[in-house]
């Protein structure tokens, strides 16, 4: 059999353990990738950094625990900025299984908020992040679309309690935050088309500022609503998690996971080549054969 | 790290090769990995529904109502209403009655359309078409910072984007032969589609890495908790786990390539 047949023929399973071999090296070694921040990465980060003491961000936790390898830095990042700066936060989780992602992120942001830090040159104080006085958490409530609309007329439409049973009107922080109106910027980090549902029903209804953060496999199809200036930025996949992770200097899962991406990325080419070459080949064999 | 929460650990680790041993072949490991996910999401959703949606939506709204008025007692009556158009969802069960289920089905689709139609026809294609409908910046043809040809308001951005954007709506319309002037056009609306694909490619790519980039981090944390003498909860169990479910692994390992080498000297003879 010749080689190009051969390579047409290749068992996939080979593919597979290459890449596992070449994805555990890389992880295993100590270099690192130099990360390139994107304009609609930086463009969240700006405004987020803009944002004066107290202000409030929306942060909607719209992701199952399939997609938290790209998601859950990017909340990571982002709440632990919002959290040094400052800011408040109120946490929404439409999708079905986000509450114990948010569960999750706030007891590790909470944590690493109470130590002293330095981003970006700025020593931050560690502080207690208090439930109800610097985030209030609303939870699930199934049909996303429904919810996102209650929510502008009236927080406590769709969310009479937050998350732990605490009737949203004695939770401190809601004192004064009837709908988006008071809210600062709402960043939707999701896995799914719940994305959707907060551009057409929440940004295109009510008009507040939206940034998207977003698996990298729903990247690509929401770049044209960048364009139009329906979102104001947009973070996608773990390539968008570790840029903000750069530009916040929190350095986190996201840049950790970006050196295995480029070896991973090389072998996935070198094969897509190889296929190619041997597509080819094989067909320019036959054609002088005389088979095709 | 405690004892207990190192077992939890460990059994995500072992569930991510049961996982992933569905590269190789399908198996019990991975089947049972499979099932355990589809069982866990279900019952946690079903839980979920029930204290997100029914308790405070339904029954709490209910329960200053007496059961044998039928609730309808209740300073939020008007409540059983919808709940009766829920149940009717359950006739689609019976072969007699399931027509009734057409009616809660027509309101939730009815109301549904409503919203979504004058809000999707203004953000999804109104707005695009008006994003569309620029002036080409022809002042500053190649980038506002210097020549930066990918600048998104340059006038060469927003010339690709107009004319890739009439060449791919060409490639879609069939109603003349794809051939001359149209057909050329219509074959660089194939080619812009095709980088379209190419970069939704590349980002599903990094995506999928993703995932397993992230399995990676958690078994290697798995390993460093396991030799983590600085843990204050450290005790001969953590490496004593660590190294039985790794010869456990090893041998599965070791077992199916025996199997295969068996099966193939069986098939050469």
């Amino acid at each position: 059999m010749e080689l190009f047949e051969r390579l047409m023929k290749l068992d996939r399973r080979w593919v597979f353990l290459l890449l596992i071999i070449v994805c555990v090296w890389a992880y295993a070694s100590s270099f690192s990738v130099p990360i390139l921040v994107m304009p609609e990465v930086q463009s969240i980060y700006d405004k987020v950094e803009g944002l004066p003491e107290g202000s409030v961000v929306l942060v909607a936790i719209d992701y199952d625990p399939n997609n938290l390898a790209e998601l859950h830095p990017m909340t990571y990042a982002l709440v632990e900025q919002c959290w040094r700066k400052k800011i408040k936060t109120i946490f929404t989780a439409l999708s079905m299984n986000g509450p114990g992602m948010c569960v999750q992120a706030i007891r590790d942001i909470t944590d690493s908020v109470s130590r002293d830090k330095e981003y970006n040159g700025v020593m931050y104080k560690g502080r207690e992040v208090v439930n109800g006085v610097d985030y209030c958490f609303l939870g699930y409530k199934p049909y996303y679309a429904i919810v996102i609309l209650g929510m502008g007329q009236a927080f406590n439409q769709p969310y009479p309690t937050d998350y732990y049973g605490t009737p949203l009107d004695e939770v401190p922080m809601m004192r004064g935050i009837i709908n988006y109106d008071q809210v600062d910027l709402v960043v939707d980090i999701s896995g799914g088309n719940i994305t959707d549902a907060w551009i057409s029903y929440g940004q295109g209804r009510f008009g507040f500022d939206l940034a998207l953060g977003l698996t990298g496999v729903m990247t690509a199809q929401y770049y044209p609503y960048l364009g139009s200036g329906q979102v104001i930025g947009i973070m996608g996949g773990l390539l968008g998690a570790a840029q903000y992770e750069k530009l916040t200097d929190n350095p986190g899962r996201a840049k950790d996971g970006m050196r295995v991406q480029l070896p991973a990325h090389l072998v996935i080419i070198l094969f897509i080549i190889m296929g190619n070459v041997g597509f080819f080949a094989n067909k320019l064999r036959l054609r002088r054969e005389g088979r095709a | 790290m405690e004892f207990t929460s190192f077992l939890w650990l460990t059994f995500g680790v072992f569930v991510t090769l049961c996982t992933m041993s569905f590269l190789y072949k399908d198996n019990p490991f991975y089947k049972f990995a499979e099932h355990l996910v589809v069982g866990v999401s279900a019952g946690y959703f079903v839980i979920i529904l029930w204290h997100q949606g029914l308790v405070p939506k339904l029954f709490e709204r209910l329960e200053d109502g007496d059961w044998y008025y039928g609730f309808l007692n209740s300073s939020h009556w008007e409540y059983i209403i919808p709940a009766i158009l829920g149940c009717l969802m359950w006739a689609r069960f019976s072969k007699n009655y399931s027509w009734l289920s057409r009616w809660p089905m027509a309101l939730y689709i009815g109301i549904s359309a409503g919203l979504a139609i004058p809000l999707e026809m203004s953000n999804k294609v109104n707005k695009q078409l008006h994003a569309m409908m620029v002036e080409i910046d022809w002042a500053n043809f190649f980038g506002h910072d210097g020549f930066n040809l990918l600048d998104v308001t340059s006038g060469f951005s927003q010339l690709l984007i107009m004319v890739g954007t009439i060449s791919a709506i060409v490639y879609f319309f069939f109603s003349k032969e794809h051939t001359g002037v149209f057909g050329r056009v219509a074959t660089f609306g194939i080619w812009i589609l095709m980088i379209g694909f190419g970069a939704s490619f590349g980002f599903t790519v990094m995506a999928r890495i993703s995932l397993f980039i992230n399995r990676l981090q958690d078994t290697f944390d798995w390993g460093g908790v396991a030799f983590d003498s600085t843990n204050q909860h450290y005790s001969g169990m953590f490496p004593g786990v660590f190294w039985a479910f790794t010869l456990f692994v090893i041998g599965y390992v070791v077992y199916e390539i025996v199997t295969y080498l068996k099966q193939r000297s069986a098939t050469t003879q």
